[in-house]
C-alpha cells in the first residue's frame, strides 16, 4: 500500500490510460452518465423533500391532538358509556408527569368538534369555526399574522373580548375595503373586537380552505362567555425537538386516564391523532423516493461499470504483448494486477467525479429557476445533495471501480511472459 | 554461469505427448557469446523459454548463476528474470507509448529503483548504444535498428548476468543486422554472457560458439573464431 501514492505508479497508469484517449473517454462516459443520473435523482428527491417540508414550515410536526371520547369500560366504581371532559388542571398533571414536552395547548371549539357557529358583522352572516386558544399556539401551528396581532398573555389574563380572524373569513363578513381591525363581530350575540387577521401557512390538502376561515379568541374569555368553566375540548401537544411525541404519547394518555378515572386498558376513551402521522407518511414517501433514486442510479451506474470492465478486457487483450513484455522484464503478477485495478479505479473515479460535478451544476441551474417561482407553488426547493451523500456516491464509485477492474485484472494475470516472445 | 543437465520437455498434443527436448546437456561460462541454431521444430524456442525462466523443464537440472531454477512461483520467477536475465526480442517489444528512455527504465522500475537513479542509469545505457540523443523519442519515431538498440539498452539496464536474444536481427535488413551484432559483440567484449537464438548462419558466425539443435537434441557444439560484424558493415 505504501506504493499506492507512488508517482511512478500513477505515471504508468495515466500513461496507459491516455494512450488511447478517445476510447477511454467513451468508456468513462458510461460511469459519468450513471453517477450523473444517480446524483441528479438524489438531488431531485432531496429537493422534493425540502419543498414539501418547506410547505410545513412553522408547524411543529412533532405534535399530537388528543380529545375525549365515550368511556367503554367501567372503572373505579364508575359506569361505562359515560362522557367526560378534559379539565384545565390536566395541563399541570401532564406537565408534571411527562417529560420531554415543549408546549401543551388546551383548546376549545365552540359547539365541539366539527361544529361551526353563525358569526355576524353588521348585515353579513357566515358560518365559521370558533377556536379558543392560548398565545403559545402560534409556536405550534404556522400562522402568518397579516394584519394586527395575535393573542397575547394579557388577553388571557384580562379575558378580553377580542378575536383574530382568518383572511378567508374577511370576505364573508366585511365589505370590500372596510377596515377590519378594530371593528366588531358577533359570536352567539356576544361582540368581539377584531385585533388581527391571520393566514394559515400549513399545507393540509383541501382542508386548507377551511383553515383560513377560523375565528380565534382567548381561551379564558371563551370559557367565561360561553360557560365552559374549566373544560378543555382537546389538547394540542408538541414534544421537544429530538424527543418524538410518539414516545411520550402513552405516558400522556396514562396521566389523562388517571385524572378522569378511566380504566387503564380503555383505549376508546381518548382519541388521538398524531400530527406526526402525516409526516411519517411523507417520510415514507421520501424514503421510497430516495431508495428508488439509489436503485435506478446504481443500476445505470452498473451498466457503466460493465462498460468499463468490458473495455478493460479488450484493452488487456490488445495489451497482451505489452503485459507479457512487462512480465518478462520482471513485473510481478501483483504489480500487473495493481496496475489494472488502479487503472479501472482511476477511470471510474475521475469520470464519476465529473458526473457528480455536472449533476451539481445542473442542480445549481435548477435552483436558480426554482427560486423564481413563489415558494407556496414550488414543490421543489433547494435541489441539492449533502456531503455524506456525495461521500456515499464516491464510495459506490470506488467499489464499482474495483469491481470493474477485477475480472480484467484476473485475465491479465493469466498472461504469461512467454507471450512476449511470440511474433505475429 | 549456466548449467543444464539432461533437460526434458514435452507438451501434450491431443492425447499424445510431443517430446520437444529429449535430454539436453549444456553449459555456458561467463563471458561467452553463443548462438543456438536449428530449424523450426528443433526445440530451440522451447530451450530459450526454459533458459529465460519463461517455462520450466519436466526433467533435468537448470542452474543459473548457481541458483537452481525449479518449481518457482510466478513472483520468484519474475524476480529472477529481473535480476539474472535481459531479454532482446525479434520484434523489439518496446512499449509504444513510452519514450526510449522510459522503455529502458522499465526493468529498473520493476526492481524498485527510484526515479532519479533509474533515469540516470537508463540514459547511461542509451548512450552506450549510441542513442542518447533519442531519449525522448517514442518508438514510432525510431528506425528498426534504433528500436533494437533501445531494446538492447533495456536488456542491459538491470545489469543482468545473461542476455537472451531471440532472433535479434530477424526483423532487420542485413546492414542494420550487422550493426546490431556489432553492438552485441562490443557488449560481449565487456564480459557479458550472451545467448542468441538465430537461424541465420552469418549471424551465428559472429558468435564465439555455435550450438546446433535438431529434434530436441544438441547435435553439434562448436567453438569458432567470430567474424567481426564491423568488418561487414
Amino acid at each position: 500500500m505504501n506504493r499506492l501514492f507512488n508517482k511512478d505508479l500513477w505515471d504508468e497508469i495515466i500513461e496507459s490510460i491516455s494512450s488511447n484517449g478517445f476510447r477511454t473517454i467513451i468508456t468513462a462516459f458510461g460511469v459519468f452518465w450513471g453517477i450523473f443520473i444517480l446524483v441528479l435523482l438524489l438531488c431531485a428527491s432531496n429537493g422534493f423533500q425540502n419543498g414539501i417540508k418547506g410547505q410545513f414550515e412553522g408547524t411543529s410536526s412533532n405534535s399530537i391532538f388528543i380529545w375525549t371520547q365515550g368511556i367503554s369500560k367501567a372503572y373505579n366504581g364508575k359506569p361505562k358509556n359515560r362522557w367526560y371532559n378534559f379539565k384545565l388542571k390536566d395541563v399541570q398533571a401532564i406537565e408534571q408527569n411527562v417529560p420531554g414536552l415543549k408546549t401543551i395547548s388546551p383548546r376549545n371549539r365552540l359547539g365541539g368538534w366539527g361544529s361551526s357557529t353563525i358569526i355576524s358583522h353588521e348585515e353579513n352572516n357566515a358560518s365559521l369555526t370558533v377556536e379558543a386558544d392560548f398565545p403559545e399556539l402560534i409556536t405550534q401551528w404556522a400562522m402568518d399574522i397579516q394584519k394586527g396581532r395575535y393573542l397575547n398573555q394579557s388577553d388571557i389574563d384580562l379575558k378580553r373580548k377580542i378575536c383574530i380572524i382568518g383572511y378567508g373569513a374577511v370576505d364573508d363578513l366585511f365589505k370590500k375595503n372596510e377596515e377590519v381591525i378594530g371593528s366588531y363581530i358577533k359570536i352567539q350575540g356576544v361582540s368581539f373586537k377584531v385585533v388581527g387577521v391571520y393566514k394559515d401557512a400549513t399545507m393540509i390538502g383541501k382542508r386548507n380552505f377551511d383553515l383560513q376561515k377560523k375565528i380565534f379568541v382567548p381561551f379564558t374569555t371563551f370559557s367565561q362567555v360561553f360557560n365552559y368553566g374549566d373544560r378543555v375540548g382537546y389538547f394540542f401537544i408538541t414534544g421537544e425537538d429530538g424527543i418524538p411525541i410518539k414516545e411520550s404519547k402513552d405516558k400522556i394518555l396514562e396521566v389523562l386516564k388517571k385524572q378522569h378515572d378511566i380504566h387503564p386498558d380503555d383505549d376508546r376513551a381518548i382519541g388521538t391523532n398524531g400530527f406526526y402521522k402525516a409526516f411519517e407518511k411523507f417520510e415514507m414517501l421520501f424514503l421510497a423516493l430516495k431508495s428508488v433514486s439509489y436503485f435506478v442510479g446504481i443500476l445505470i451506474l452498473g451498466s457503466g461499470v460493465i462498460g468499463i470492465s468490458n473495455i478493460m478486457l479488450i484493452v488487456i487483450k490488445e495489451r497482451t504483448k505489452e503485459i507479457g513484455v512487462r512480465r518478462a522484464l520482471g513485473a510481478k503478477p501483483s504489480a500487473i494486477r495493481k496496475q489494472i485495478l488502479l487503472e479501472s479505479l482511476f477511470l471510474t473515479l475521475t469520470s464519476g467525479m465529473a458526473g457528480i460535478a455536472f449533476a451539481a451544476f445542473i442542480a445549481f441551474l435548477a435552483n436558480i429557476m426554482i427560486d423564481k417561482i413563489p415558494k407556496q407553488d414550488a414543490l421543489l426547493s433547494n435541489v441539492s445533495v449533502d456531503l455524506p451523500t456525495v461521500g456515499i456516491a464516491l464510495l459506490i464509485l470506488v467499489i464499482s471501480g474495483l469491481f470493474a477492474g477485477l475480472i480484467p485484472a484476473q485475465t491479465a494475470l493469466k498472461i504469461k511472459p512467454i507471450e512476449a516472445l511470440r511474433t505475429d | 554461469m549456466i548449467e543444464i543437465t539432461d533437460l526434458h520437455k514435452s507438451y501434450p498434443v491431443g492425447n499424445r505427448k510431443l517430446h520437444v527436448l529429449k535430454g539436453i546437456n549444456f553449459s555456458a561460462q561467463e563471458g561467452e557469446l553463443i548462438s543456438i541454431m536449428g530449424s523450426s521444430g528443433s526445440g530451440k524456442s522451447t530451450f530459450l523459454n526454459i533458459l529465460g525462466i519463461l517455462d520450466e523443464g519436466d526433467e533435468g537440472k537448470y542452474l543459473l548463476d548457481n541458483t537452481p531454477i525449479k518449481n518457482l512461483s510466478e513472483k520468484v520467477a519474475a524476480n529472477y528474470r529481473n535480476q539474472f536475465l535481459g531479454f532482446i526480442f525479434q520484434s523489439f517489444n518496446l512499449i509504444n507509448y513510452k519514450t526510449a528512455l522510459d522503455n529502458v527504465a522499465l526493468p529498473l522500475y520493476y526492481q524498485g529503483v527510484n526515479r532519479k537513479e533509474r533515469l540516470e542509469k537508463s540514459l547511461f545505457y542509451l548512450e552506450k548504444v549510441g542513442l542518447a540523443d533519442w531519449a525522448d523519442h517514442l518508438p514510432s519515431e525510431l528506425s528498426g535498428g534504433q528500436k533494437q538498440r533501445v531494446a538492447i539498452a533495456r536488456a542491459l539496464a538491470s545489469d543482468p548476468k545473461v542476455l537472451l536474444a531471440d532472433e535479434p536481427t530477424g526483423a532487420l535488413d542485413t546492414k542494420t543486422s550487422y550493426e546490431v551484432m556489432d553492438l552485441i559483440q562490443q557488449i560481449n567484449d565487456e564480459g557479458k554472457t550472451i545467448l542468441i537464438v538465430t537461424h541465420e548462419p552469418d549471424i551465428a558466425k559472429m558468435t564465439k560458439r555455435i550450438v546446433h539443435l535438431k529434434d530436441g537434441l544438441i547435435i553439434k557444439d562448436e567453438r569458432i573464431e567470430p567474424v567481426k560484424a564491423m568488418a561487414n558493415v
